[in-house]
């Protein structure tokens, strides 16, 4: 039933201008196509595989931090864009235990990132997403969270606070 | 007069020469479908297609005024809700749109499932519907990001916790969803431009063709109990009954579907109108942490369930979740092809649409009133009635004191009254002794933080001596059976 198509495909296989044109199209469209393509592959990908920049940001003298007690403090995000806005504003809580032993916390509960709260009088950091709750020290004391709160590294110089920070914690990446 | 139309005639054959409209109009809104089809229940795909048209018009209204920069966007919302004449309906049209879309969206999957349209040949209409669903959740998903609010702000937070869990990659994971490594204004950017481009430019190529799909297999006729699908014969089976009672879509079947589009605008309307738009609530400024972040409507139920697992559980369902669900519905016409179509004879098909529907309206009640979150003012508002004051002793008041001032009513009500993750306490006394009371409060546990090292002994005391007391009139305090001769500590 094929009977037409039979002497073509009896005919020798020669090369054909045509079909090596037609090749000659792929290969420079391919090329041309990773020129193009593989830079935008690595626009986007660049996040994917920048490290994170932490960096030593003050968070004023220790003075303002009463012994014994959990601040609220803020600080800008060191590697914030002039058009951040309002979300370079980062929180965080501050526990200073005695001199310059500190404890600096992530204001995100380690179970979904929700913003947690300090409440002094029974000394527990409580989650309002879906109550998750810490004690003074970072330690899990109840609810969905996977582990205690996540804490800056710090240190304290000529009588300020500094901690390392500029990024979201998360359960992949606990360094702030 | 006859003139008149003669010359109509001969411009339409001339326009219709160069442009192929009546054959255009054969092979689309003309082509044939069976008379069955032309049924209430088939009306959804059409609806769903008006919401997504609604959400690009208002859409591209909305971009003339949005300015999507972490630093401006909240003002620019504030200023299309207030001062921007009509930006409050536009807004209001958008947010309701969406919400129609996902919930008719849900509807045409329901009944494409029930009546069998899955099977054999519609195997590509069914996968790229669901990928059109996929869409269409992360079209409601960044767009409540648009709206750059707290919300937006914690909703973020909440999705990178996700992709945080994501196990080796997690960390670049959530860079590659931030633009970075904190919520920013990339943040906003990728996310508009995922909204404004990505997502709806997929939407309508994916339409094309989800509909050429009903253009070339044709529409699933009205399933008749009995009637199988078989590989061999349907084809033919399905040409005679266009060829017995087939219709062109246009105009014969199409009345139910404009119908139900007037329904879809006057509902988006009366929603626009009475409910207005959706926030903006606070700012998008993380430093107020005084928050309760919410997601919208579509995805408090994964809120609530994530919630409610157990926590070992969490992580496999969050990421293994969506992953089996979604080879579930993408094998579904591969290993359920053929058969019965008909829901009246398909039981696990009407069973699982019963469930899946009641599961997610249980947990998106739950989302809503979220009672698992401690009501964190509850212990400086939180009224406590006058029968739970009444008749005790200064020790015992000495102990409601204590209870309202260590915020256990941020968990724990009174008469209802304050925070509902743990039980409530107005019958505590009648369901634990005094014993367990005291154990309770300093070691904590089931899901109760321990209250030992915050708590005096004497705090305890008044503690444990004010809840035994909570319990109905006239019902003694619960008691040890262990121990029947030790009295109460009352």
């Amino acid at each position: 039933m094929n009977d037409e198509h039979k002497p073509c495909a009896c005919e020798p296989k020669k090369p054909d201008r045509r079909g090596f044109m037609l090749w000659v199209g792929f290969a420079l469209n391919g090329l041309a196509g990773a020129m193009i393509g593989i830079p935008l592959l690595g626009y986007v990908l660049s996040a994917f595989f920048k490290p994170n920049p932490l960096e030593w940001i003050s968070l004023g003298p220790v003075d303002q931090f009463p012994e014994g007690q959990t601040r609220f403090a803020s600080y800008e995000n060191p590697n914030h864009r002039e058009w951040d806005g309002d979300t370079a504003h980062i929180p965080c809580w501050v526990r200073r235990i005695r001199d310059n032993d500190f404890q600096v916390f992530a204001i995100n509960c380690t179970h979904l990132g929700c913003p947690v709260r300090w409440f002094e009088e029974s000394k527990l950091f409580m989650c309002p997403c879906h109550g998750g709750a810490f004690y003074q020290d970072g330690g899990h004391a109840a609810g969905p969270p996977p582990r205690g709160l996540y804490t800056y590294e710090l240190k304290v110089e000529n009588d300020t606070l500094w901690i390392k920070g500029g990024s979201l914690p998360n359960l992949s990446n606990p360094n702030i | 007069m006859n003139k008149l139309l003669q010359i109509a005639q001969g411009v339409f054959l001339w326009v219709d020469d160069r442009l192929h409209i009546a054959k255009i109009y054969e092979s689309t809104a003309g082509h044939h479908v069976p008379k069955s089809s032309g049924s209430w229940f088939y009306v959804f795909g059409s609806a769903t297609l008006l919401c997504f048209m609604i959400q690009l018009a208002t859409g591209i209204l909305l971009a003339l005024v949005y300015v999507p920069s972490a630093a401006e966007a909240y003002t620019t919302l504030e200023y299309l809700t207030f001062q921007q004449p009509l930006g409050w309906f536009l807004r209001a049209v958008h947010f309701w749109g969406s919400n129609f879309m996902v919930g008719i969206m849900m509807l045409h999957m329901t009944q494409v499932f029930l009546f069998g349209a899955y099977k054999y040949p519609r195997e590509i209409t069914w996968l790229t519907g669901l990928v059109l669903m996929v869409l269409t959740l992360g079209l409601a998903f960044t767009g409540q990001v648009m709206r750059f609010d707290e919300d937006a702000y914690w909703g973020l937070g909440i999705g990178a916790a996700i992709m945080g869990r994501v196990p080796f990659i997690g960390g670049q994971l959530v860079n590659m969803m931030l633009g970075g490594p904190i919520i920013a204004s990339e943040t906003l950017s990728r996310f508009f431009a995922l909204h404004v481009f990505v997502l709806p430019g997929s939407v309508i190529a994916l339409v094309s063709i989800h509909l050429r799909m009903v253009l070339t297999k044709g529409i699933n006729e009205y399933p008749q109990p009995g009637m199988l699908v078989r590989k061999e014969t349907y084809d033919k089976e399905y040409a005679a009954i266009l060829k017995k009672e087939g219709v062109p879509f246009f105009p014969k079947a199409i009345s139910k579907d404009l119908i139900a589009a007037s329904v879809v605008i006057f509902g988006i309307l009366a929603c626009a109108l009475v409910f207005g738009p959706k926030g903006p609530t606070g700012p998008p400024d993380p430093v107020q942490i005084d928050t309760l972040p919410r997601p919208d409507f579509f995805f408090l139920w994964i809120f609530a369930i994530a919630a409610l697992m157990p926590d070992w559980m969490e992580t496999p369902a969050l990421l293994g979740g969506p992953v089996i669900i979604g080879a579930i519905l993408v094998a579904l016409p591969f290993f359920n092809g053929t058969g019965e179509k008909s829901w009246r004879r398909r039981p696990v098909a009407v069973m699982t649409v019963i469930l899946t529907y009641v599961a997610l309206g249980v947990l998106t009640y739950l989302g809503q009133t979220s009672p698992w979150s401690p009501d964190m003012g509850a212990w400086k508002g939180a009224d406590t009635p006058p029968e739970f004051v009444k008749g005790r002793s200064p020790l015992e008041l000495q102990g409601l004191l204590v209870v309202q001032s260590m915020q256990c009513r941020n968990c724990h009500a009174i008469d209802g009254i304050g925070g509902h993750r743990g039980p409530d306490l107005s019958d505590v006394g009648m369901r634990l002794t005094d014993a367990q009371l005291v154990r309770q409060v300093i070691q904590g546990g089931g899901n109760m933080p321990a209250y030992g090292k915050n708590l005096s002994p004497a705090q305890v005391d008044a503690v444990v001596a004010y809840m035994v007391t909570l319990r109905p009139e006239g019902v003694t305090p619960a008691r040890d059976s262990s121990q029947p001769g030790r009295p109460p500590m009352e």
